[in-house]
């Protein structure tokens, strides 16, 4: 299954909905697109909706990082929600759990962004 | 992956196989066999090594856990053949070898690269790594397999993939060569 996303936007924070894998090729580059678009319109409160992800590999990973760090040099902040077990997995062995702000509840979420 | 009793995969699938299975019967069914393939440095490469391998996994008994981690394995071994070994050039392939010996799957996958420094690869958990974007592929192959030999040269990068059947709580050593 590749991936596939859709944003919203609740209260200034946009929520992108992804769903399958992120990995080498089409997943990572959507992901990039995604979120390089999204800083390009100056939407830079970004909530990534992960619960739908089933699977990651290393360039997925990278791809997500890469997402996190280009919002904050732009001054903004991108979060991660609803992680599957394996994806919390990964980024618990790659020691990035506590790099990213994971959260597990949309509405919190939302609210937790700098306003 | 769907395979017949040769190990031949339907056409469209994109593999390019050389059959070297050591009889002729349905590959990695039992104990004691050997099916390998010759395949072109593509992204697609990758995709069909992951599902193999998981095909491969599932026919030797792992669990689902287990046959989550060896695809994943294989998948990231894939990757750096076919991007960080052959560079993605047609001319180049990827050897993929499964074996299945009594109590391990061996799963040998060599590119045709200038053969990784593996001196120069950093630690990816140390604090002024965590950011980097790459450089998280061996690492994880490590994690998810029991044993795992690099065996880098001029020719190109050699690398085995080894996990036990019935399960093993090592996770990851690295083998001495």
């Amino acid at each position: 299954m590749t991936m596939k996303s859709n944003t919203r936007q609740i209260d200034g924070v946009t929520i992108v909905d992804i769903s399958g894998r992120i990995t080498l090729g089409e997943g990572s580059i959507i992901l990039r697109d995604t979120v390089r678009d999204l800083i390009s319109k100056g939407n830079k409160k970004i909530l990534l909706n992960l619960g739908d992800v089933n699977y990651i590999d290393s360039s997925g990973i990278g791809e997500l990082v890469s997402a996190f760090t280009t919002v904050r040099n732009q001054g903004g902040e991108l979060k991660l929600l609803n992680l599957t077990k394996k994806v919390h997995d990964l980024l618990q062995i790659t020691k990035l759990y506590t790099v990213f702000d994971v959260k597990d509840d949309e509405t919190s979420a939302v609210k937790s962004f700098t306003r | 992956m769907v395979s017949d009793e040769l190990g031949r995969v339907p056409d469209g699938v994109g593999w390019r196989i050389s059959l070297q299975l050591q009889d002729r019967e349905k590959p990695v069914a039992m104990s004691q066999r050997r099916v390998s393939f010759t395949l072109d440095s593509t992204l697609e490469t990758v995709n069909n090594a992951e599902a193999t391998a998981s095909n491969m996994a599932s026919e030797a008994g792992f669990g689902e856990d287990d046959i989550m981690k060896i695809a994943m394995a294989v998948r990231e071994a894939a990757i750096n053949a076919v991007l960080h070994g052959n560079a993605y050039d047609p001319r180049k392939k990827v050897w993929l070898e499964f074996e299945r010996t009594g109590r391990d799957l061996v799963i040998t996958i060599k590119d045709q690269g200038k053969g990784i420094d593996l001196n120069a690869i950093p630690d990816p958990l140390a604090p002024e790594n965590l950011l980097k974007t790459s450089g998280r592929g061996i690492f994880l192959i490590r994690s998810f397999m029991d044993e795992v030999q690099i065996n880098p040269s001029a020719a190109g990068t050699e690398i085995k993939l080894i996990k036990h059947v019935h399960g093993s709580a090592a996770g990851g050593k690295e083998v001495s060569q």
